[in-house]
């Protein structure tokens, strides 16, 4: 009993940490990206207190819920936008052994509830009473529907080649040549995930010089923080699954196993960031193109490609 | 618990839909200010746009008619906060035309190397706010980059980063400062040569170019028939610049190169603000180097205490960095106008957007607007 409360607590420590180092870092790489210095005076060391300076902020702002919005859904969305991303945590595994809990349906389990997240969005945009934020709601949902399932289509893949829906089993099964043979599903994962967690260049539910803000627009304070955190959650816990997924988690040479899973994950983090430094948003056409003409075959490729090797080997 | 209907049909063709009215503005951060669009929505496709304009209307026009030449030259900067200098540029030349004066040949080629200066400024301010709006963050960063080395020189020569206020009726406040021109010459080629990198991180990017290739095409009548002037025009194959077709200040002895394009798009209005930049480089160099070949001599001319301009009515109008700016300007013999009438260009080329925008989706409306390069001061006034 103890070990499991022990292990939450470690989880909700690292959940609540990482975010910020990721959102620090994005910072900082688009300021340096951009030629501008970034945060520079909260801590003192090159503003590295400024998300807490954020927090304590946001902490303390009027938390305004419009007339006309729909209370109770209103104020419970930025919650059911975060907490699928902490339960997906739950079943990480950071290093041989280290996870805390091993679900032998782990990888189902992390899908379904990832998808939860989104609806987070939904009930935003619909409660606000807002026209821009049911114009980003809807957006959301339409995103949501395309992307899911190349998303499914290319974790499957690797739950093929390790015969496994558990995630320590598949990064145990793993081999540094699944690197070549899983290629495409890793990059359809990527990319897919990138849109559901409407990253740039999939922002368009955001899209903050076109609907504002989408279905955050009404939000404020301390629902509005979570909205963020919520965003660099999903940061982490998709450079986390594909990281296990895709690029072999804790296996590495010289380095202890979770340092290598830190490196993997921070380097796909930083990867997240570039994209949103350097691309313009697609409009939502083009975003289902991309996912329907796109992605979607891509995936069956992978799936295919997977099922030869396979049973030829 | 509220009851609600709201009538989004997502494609539904069989279900009952009702359009929505949105209104974009005016505040809202991609119309720069204060423009309000009311549009009707099915979904997200424009039904019907219209632009309502007025949140900003400062009365200019009526307070030119009680302000002597001096104070209209810097409430006339103010209307295009974008493009002061060549706002200037009209009300000082319809003046001086009324009063048969002839600025001297140093003044006015040091109108045209600031007139040029602005435009640089102008074109850099759009080409990083477009992208912006497109969801591209850095491209901004860059060109405000730039503008801070010609925003330098223009500072140090009148005191200003916006409103230089350095016209006079006659010629210009003061003399250029030792070594001015150097430092122009300078901040001109250090600009080109990084100009290319903004062109590197947005022009060819295949996201950038799904946005706007075939996105809000205008086409030549509508020009003619709205009255729209400048990059716009001239990015949908109207050929016409005043800098050439009706040369004022040096341009006669200039080569202006008119820059053209025939697709109309928002990528041609893009690409035509990009060339007319590396144009108005060039310009700013010619320009410099024959300042520095020019012999001593007056800036300016002596004016008498109270300025009255000789009873007549003329029509200034100049090629501005948005468009044609032009002052019609009446006077009864008194030290204020008895009427100048302003023609800005952003007010003639934001009207063209009802018929551009209906049957275009939410998220071209941003791009389309922000491919329409307007102020909201210059609409208006």
């Amino acid at each position: 009993m103890l070990d499991v409360v022990l292990s939450f607590a470690a989880i909700l420590i690292v959940f609540l940490v990482l975010p910020l180092i990721v959102g620090q870092t994005e910072h900082k790489v688009m300021a340096h990206m951009q030629s501008r210095l970034g945060p520079m005076y909260a801590g003192g060391f090159h503003g590295w207190a400024q998300l807490i300076a954020d927090g304590v902020k946001f902490a303390q702002k009027e938390d305004v819920i419009p007339a006309a919005a729909d209370r109770r859904i209103f104020m419970i969305a930025p919650g059911v936008a975060l907490v699928p991303y902490l339960l997906v945590l739950i079943a990480i595994p950071l290093d041989r052994g280290l996870v805390a809990v091993d679900l032998d349906l782990g990888l189902f389990f992390v899908l379904a509830v990832m998808g939860v997240g989104v609806l987070g969005a939904i009930m935003a945009g619909w409660a606000s009473a807002n026209k821009y934020s049911v114009l980003g709601g809807m957006r959301s949902a339409a995103q949501l529907m395309a992307y899911e399932l190349p998303l499914v289509l290319a974790a499957s893949s690797v739950a093929m080649a390790a015969g496994t829906l558990s995630i320590p089993g598949i990064v145990e099964a793993w081999q540094w040549w699944w690197l070549p043979w899983q290629a495409i599903g890793g990059a359809v994962f990527f990319v897919a995930g990138l849109a559901e967690l409407r990253r740039p260049p999939f922002d368009m539910p955001i899209a903050e010089s076109e609907i504002i803000m989408g279905p955050m627009t009404e939000y404020t304070g301390m629902r509005f923080a979570l909205f963020m955190l919520a965003e660099y959650v999903g940061i982490v816990v998709l450079s986390f699954l594909t990281t296990v997924l895709f690029l072999g988690g804790w296996h590495g040479p010289f380095l202890p196993g979770w340092l290598w899973t830190l490196v993997k994950v921070f380097a796909l983090a930083f990867v997240v960031i570039w994209l949103r430094v350097t691309y313009p948003r697609l409009r939502e056409d083009q975003l289902q193109k991309l996912a329907w003409a796109g992605l979607v075959p891509l995936a069956l490729v992978q799936l295919a490609l997977t099922g030869v090797v396979k049973v030829l080997l | 618990m509220t009851e609600r209907v709201v009538g989004i049909g997502a494609g539904a063709k069989e279900l009952a839909t009702e359009d929505m009215i949105l209104n974009i503005g005016p505040q809202h951060p991609s119309t720069h200010g204060v423009l309000r669009l009311r549009l009707t929505l099915d979904g997200e496709r424009i039904a019907t746009a219209e632009p309502i304009i007025g949140y900003m209307h400062r009365g200019a026009e009526k307070l030119f008619e009680v302000r002597d030449y001096r104070q209209i030259i810097m409430l006339a900067n103010r209307h295009d906060w974008l493009s002061g200098f060549a706002n200037e540029l009209g009300v000082v030349l319809a003046a001086e035309r009324l009063l048969g004066m002839e600025p001297p040949v140093r003044a006015v080629w040091a109108r045209t190397l600031l007139a040029e200066l602005n435009r640089v400024l102008n074109h850099l301010m759009f080409l990083g706010s477009y992208p912006l709006e497109l969801g591209a963050i850095t491209p901004l960063f860059y060109a405000f980059d730039e503008r801070e080395r010609i925003q330098a020189v223009m500072e140090e020569i009148s005191g200003g980063r916006m409103h230089y206020m350095f016209n006079r009726v006659g010629g210009l406040k003061e003399d250029l400062p030792l070594g001015w021109l150097d430092r122009v010459s300078a901040a001109v080629a250090e600009t080109r040569r990084r100009v290319p990198d903004i062109e590197d991180l947005i022009l060819h990017n295949d996201i950038f170019l799904a946005r706007t290739t075939g996105v809000g095409v205008l086409t030549h009548d509508q020009i003619m028939q709205y009255g729209v002037s400048g990059p716009i025009a001239r990015a949908s194959g109207v050929d016409l610049d005043l800098r050439r077709d009706d040369p004022y200040l040096a341009y006669p002895e200039l080569p202006v190169k008119v820059v053209t394009r025939s697709a109309g798009d928002c990528h041609a209005r893009f690409e035509v603000l990009l060339d007319q930049l590396k144009v108005s480089l060039d310009l700013a160099d010619t320009c410099a180097d024959r300042l520095r070949a020019l012999p001593p001599g007056p800036i300016n001319q002596r004016l008498p205490k109270v300025l009255k301009v000789p009873e007549g009515h003329t029509y200034a109008w100049t090629e501005n960095p948005l468009g044609i700016n032009g002052y019609y300007l009446v006077s009864r013999g008194d030290k204020t106008p008895w009427r100048l009438k302003l023609r800005s260009a952003s007010y003639n080329n934001i009207q063209v957007l009802r018929e551009m925008l209906p049957g275009h989706l939410v998220a071209d409306m941003v791009a389309i607007l922000g491919s329409m390069f307007f102020v909201v001061g210059d609409i208006d006034k």
